[in-house]
């Protein structure tokens, strides 16, 4: 047998091309449709060094530059944030259900977003500053309780510790939010998650988390494979499991946080899409996690494009949008051949 | 080649294993028996740093608990009980994840660590399983895959913590005479906790008796398996008879006479 790769390349071809396209689409549909040509024609002009004039009238350019291509460029970097923290929270502790939501980040956030508007602080960088530090903070409290005394970190105290902590920030949140019904709304909207506000300045915020997070997640991925077998068998491997997983918890954490303070608490994709290309590709986390990344870039541009578009000019939360069609597909996949193989 | 310095395993204020002193020469194999809690799946566990210890562990000369968890597994690789076999992974994939002390951090196999992998695959007959998950292979098979993942780390020293107990008669002896011919190949010290006392008196050179967390009597198996010694080690009655070739076969044998009725 000749040396082997893992099967990542068609599955990360494939992926690309279909977020590539959901892109372009998500860019040029809109209340002014916008052609596919001047949609590009556009984006080659603002890049400065490439010196190319477009023929793409300037109200055209500056729907695609200031308001669609902002829009479409968070929610792929969220998406891809979203399923790489998902990936590698299953990774590190071993569960199928286990989710940086889940495990404390949604619940920080959220409290910490219902601080910041409570208090009159609904601005756009004490807000997400606020609600990152709340999912951080969040999980770092998880994780050493789940720890304590020098216990190891085991998955499932991790996991529970997790849902305790969700649930105490999550009552502290609907207390603060009961005794504030004016800003019940504004508190609501921020937690359904959008991205109606998007702008150049959220994609600058987000991005140097993002490429962090994803490039010590990806640096990680055969380290995750070795997880596969528990953390007594990989410390016999040779790796210090108790590291790895904590870099790789904090990575995927701070990319997580990162994501959900500039677009709201959208569920679900964390589970979802890594799942999917579980059953769809391999289980190998060299195959999951960077096609994840890339399949929740493409799921998240595509539900936002519904979310902006099937109730027009009146806009849907994005997390609703996830949740209404992720689940029907999810259960299609769960349901499939691959399944039953005992893949999941 | 492998020493085992007073080890004392401790979980919480009962002690799994008390002062034991043991070693093992380069090619021998010895093997570990004693009843369930005897402390043999303990030392094993201490010996592949698996549990904090009191005392040393020295492999090739040494001292395990000093040097990094990368060097430790290139020295000893061990064999868990009910290793875990990940869902939806091949019998290649894990045979490569044994490579892990070979591959730096964040490094990916290399074409010569897929050649080692390969070769362990067909020398214990599973290369045409190679592309196999886990979830399809047999019992046997299984316990042949994790020995490759253990023989891929290419370490002189290998633990083997009750490496037959869920297979069928025939599969346990194959399973033994591979680990026979290997450590015959590869000049590889064993030590493994065994729960069958006829097939660990055929196949290995030396044999510890543990109870109660200490060494009862060490020695070739002739004289380890002693019918006081084990009947009181086991809490059971049991026979040591000599087959017509020589072979010593042990007979466990009911303490109570059937009721007649």
């Amino acid at each position: 047998m000749s040396a082997r790769s893992h099967p990542v390349r068609l599955p990360l071809a494939v992926s690309t091309l279909v977020l590539l396209g959901a892109m372009l689409l998500a860019t040029a549909v809109g209340p002014v449709a916008i052609g596919a040509g001047d949609v590009v024609g556009t984006i080659l002009g603002h890049l400065s060094f490439l010196d190319f004039h477009t023929s793409t009238s300037p109200v055209d350019q500056a729907i695609v530059w200031q308001l669609r291509l902002p829009r479409v460029i968070l929610a792929a970097l969220v998406g891809a944030m979203l399923a790489a923290g998902g990936t590698a929270y299953q990774g590190v502790l071993r569960n199928s259900l286990a989710d940086p939501f889940l495990l404390g980040v949604a619940a920080g956030a959220g409290l910490g977003a219902t601080v910041a508007i409570v208090t009159g602080h609904s601005g756009p960088v004490v807000l997400p500053a606020a609600a990152f530090a709340g999912a951080v903070l969040a999980v770092t409290l998880t994780y050493l309780i789940a720890t304590a005394g020098g216990a190891p970190a085991r998955g499932y105290a991790i996991l529970l510790a997790g849902v305790a902590i969700a649930a105490m920030l999550t009552a502290i949140q609907t207390y603060l939010q009961q005794q504030h019904t004016e800003e019940i709304r504004q508190i609501y909207n921020w937690i359904l998650g959008s991205f109606s506000v998007a702008s150049w300045s959220d994609v600058r915020l987000l991005l140097p988390y993002a490429v962090v997070s994803a490039a010590v997640l990806l640096a990680h991925r055969r380290i995750l494979d070795v997880l596969r077998v528990g953390g007594e068998e990989a410390g016999a491997l040779g790796i210090h499991p108790e590291r790895s997983r904590l870099i790789i918890v904090a990575a995927a954490t701070l990319g997580t946080a990162a994501a959900v303070s500039v677009s709201g608490l959208i569920g679900f994709v964390g589970i979802i899409v890594p799942h999917a290309v579980r059953l769809a590709a391999s289980a190998s986390y060299r195959v999951v996690l960077p096609v994840s990344m890339v399949c929740g870039a493409a799921f998240l541009v595509l539900a936002d494009l519904v979310a902006r578009t099937v109730q027009a000019p009146s806009e849907l939360p994005v997390g609703v949008v996830t949740a209404v069609t992720g689940a029907p597909f999810f259960l299609i996949v769960l349901r499939s051949r691959r399944t039953r193989q005992g893949v999941l | 080649m492998l020493g085992i310095e007073r080890v004392t395993v401790r979980y919480g204020a009962s002690v799994a294993v008390s002062a034991v002193t043991e070693s093992a020469a380069k090619g021998e194999w010895v093997g570990l028996i004693g009843a369930n809690g005897a402390g043999k799946s303990s030392l094993l566990r201490a010996a592949a740093q698996l549990v904090p210890y009191d005392g040393a562990v020295k492999v090739a000369g040494e001292t395990m608990g000093r040097i990094s968890p990368r060097r430790r597994a290139r020295l000893v690789a061990y064999v868990p009980q009910q290793p875990e076999l990940p869902a939806g992974m091949s019998a290649i994939d894990y045979t490569l994840l044994g490579r892990t002390p070979h591959i730096g951090y964040f490094g990916v196999e290399s074409a010569e660590d897929q050649r080692v992998c390969v070769e362990v695959l067909d020398r214990i007959g599973l290369a045409g399983l190679a592309e196999r998950h886990l979830s399809t292979l047999s019992g046997g098979e299984l316990q042949r895959v994790v020995l490759a993942r253990a023989l891929a780390q290419d370490a002189p020293v290998l633990l083997l913590d009750e490496p037959t107990s869920a297979l069928d008669l025939g599969r346990r002896v194959d399973a033994l005479e591979l680990v026979d011919e290997l450590r015959r190949e590869r000049g590889l010290t064993v030590l493994s906790a065994m729960h069958d006392l006829t097939l660990a008196a055929q196949f290995t050179d030396r044999l510890v008796l543990m109870s109660g967390g200490q060494v009862v009597a060490a020695g070739v198996p002739a004289d380890v398996l002693d019918e006081q010694l084990l009947s009181a080690c086991f809490g059971a009655r049991v026979r040591v008879l000599t087959d017509d070739e020589g072979q010593l076969l042990v007979v466990p044998q009911r303490t109570r006479r059937r009721i007649e009725c």
